[in-house]
């Protein structure tokens, strides 16, 4: 009998960060081969920060991503204050955090709400949800509502949402007043029952039953969420320090063609 | 023109080379965005729907710069498709950040940032969308100013011209009392020259406007660059502070 193939080709991938699509080849019902493309074109920062001076980087580089700008701010900011042999007083390095911490709600809820939940209920987007049903349009109220608080972090601390302006090497241009900060935490306290809300919610999606072998990296850091600071380590047990970050990746690049206790580093 | 329609207006948001930012915006109106769903069919917008590519667009929005062979195909195409097309952000509206690359060589870059170059597919230049296709009005920003693309829109579905100035940055921080940072602090800043729109954000936090929003209608970039030198800034600092966002721009793109 001869073989049935398939191919599924999706031109653009949606809903996701970047641009990319994907195409699935099937043979006899099982999968032949899965290709993804990434067409998102260069944009060389790396080639046009040389010769610009070391304040000038993190405004540049926030532009790299406009849903996780701090992100990039953080690490660059982080980068060059390192290469100074600057550290910052505990009230600033909390400020960042705060920061970074509006940010990752922002973008989080955005990626819960807006980017997958759609997926896994079968609607074509967030606002298809919300036109969907009662229930719905209160659940995608709340993503609103919980993504602007987020925001409200981003934009007092930062100054706007999307690449904002406060970060500064060595610290912040203006700090925000007291009174400013105290004005975000009624609507944070809401915000912390949204996010609870938010967990029970999400673990009910119906997930694929699949598991691969894939790595996972993050930072680790001893004694709080690791955002800023920590090791790099891998849930394989790779770890290492944040500047020797190349050398890892390499290592973990080895590690997918190698057995892995071939491999030197690994401590699990 | 949307006045006189009976169905809704159908919306289309593209991305070319660029951040997400600009398009992030019409997201981040968490009180807007499901009145603005209800006044328009969002018809194509990968970030929000998987709706494929399908018919045309009353409302086109472009977020991004030309940079590589697909773009230049797409646009055409996008340009076709729309009848009112708007570019939002410094990347659709003066090539973005990525137009640096004009003034070097792209081969050098692409053998400078990527261990394969041969695996990646680039023009020599970015460009704005207004290089290659008509555009109908071009809102500024890195990034733009959500409550500006909301009056867009608004004022695309009723029919009028969006009230978005085009004055100097200097006259939002007089009315928002800011006090001037060159004058009183000797801070070089970029307001004078510089598109109005973001509401004066960076005086605010006591620095000097950088440019994100690109120049001011007959901005006098000379003038300003002669007061930088005389308050001692060099003259190489004064070319990176215009070449940033918006460098491509014609007002900014020959500036010493």
């Amino acid at each position: 009998m001869p073989s049935k193939t398939r191919t599924i080709t999706v031109q653009a991938l949606a809903r996701v960060e970047g641009e990319g699509g994907l195409t699935i080849r099937m043979c006899d019902g099982q999968v032949d081969g899965v290709e993804l493309r990434i067409y998102e074109p260069p944009r060389f920062y790396e080639g046009f920060l040389r010769g610009r001076s070391a304040m000038e980087v993190p405004d540049i580089t926030a532009r790299i991503c406009g849903i996780c700008p701090v992100a990039y701010q953080m690490s660059s900011v982080h980068a060059v204050e390192k290469i100074f042999g600057v550290t910052m007083p505990p009230e600033l390095r909390a400020l960042r955090r705060l920061l970074y911490c509006g940010e990752w709600i922002e973008s989080h809820v955005l990626h819960i709400y807006m980017l997958h939940a759609p997926d896994f209920l079968g609607f074509e987007s967030a606002v298809a949800m919300a036109q969907a049903s009662p229930e719905l349009a209160t659940v995608v109220r709340r993503a609103l509502r919980l993504k602007k608080a987020g925001n409200s972090i981003v934009n007092l601390v930062g100054g706007r949402e999307v690449h904002p302006i406060n970060v500064r090497v060595g610290g912040f241009y203006r700090l925000p007043h007291r009174n400013q900060l105290q004005g975000l935490v009624e609507e944070l306290k809401w915000a912390r029952d949204a996010a609870l809300e938010t967990v029970r919610w999400s673990a009910k999606l119906p997930f694929p039953d699949f598991a691969d072998d894939y790595e996972f990296v993050a930072l680790r850091h001893a004694a709080e969420y690791p955002m800023n600071e920590g090791r790099i380590v891998s849930s394989l047990g790779l770890g290492d320090d944040q500047d020797k970050y190349p050398n890892h990746l390499r290592l973990l690049a080895d590690l997918r063609r190698s057995p892995p206790a071939s491999l030197p580093g690994r401590s699990a | 023109m949307a006045k006189t329609m009976n169905r809704k207006p159908r919306l289309g948001v593209f991305k070319f080379a660029s951040c997400d930012g600009c398009q992030l915006s019409l997201l981040d109106c968490e009180d807007e965005l499901l009145v603005v769903a209800g006044a328009v069919e969002i018809a194509y917008f990968l970030e929000a729907t998987r709706r494929p590519l399908r018919g045309r667009f009353d409302l086109t929005l472009v977020e991004g710069s030309i940079s590589s062979p697909e773009q230049l195909d797409l646009i055409r195409d996008v340009r076709a498709r729309s009848k009112f097309l708007v570019t939002i952000g410094a990347c659709a509206t003066a090539g973005g950040i990525q137009a640096l690359r004009n003034w070097g060589h792209v081969k050098e870059y692409l053998e400078a940032v990527y261990a394969r170059p041969d695996y990646i597919k680039t023009l020599d230049t970015s460009t704005p969308i207004a290089e290659h296709v008509p555009v109908d009005f071009e809102l500024r920003g890195c990034p733009i100013n959500k409550h500006q693309l909301v009056e867009v829109i608004a004022a695309f579905l009723a029919g009028r011209r969006p009230n978005v100035p085009n004055h100097a940055v200097c006259v939002e921080c007089k009315r928002a009392g800011t006090v001037c940072v060159m004058v009183a602090q000797g801070i070089p800043c970029l307001g004078p020259i510089t598109h109005a729109g973001c509401g004066a954000i960076c005086p605010s936090f006591d620095r000097g406007c950088y440019g994100c929003f690109g120049p001011s209608k007959t901005p006098n970039v000379v003038s300003l660059t002669t007061q930088f030198s005389q308050s001692g800034v060099s003259s190489d600092a004064i070319r990176r502070v215009l070449h940033t966002f918006n460098a491509w721009s014609p007002e900014f793109r020959d500036a010493q």
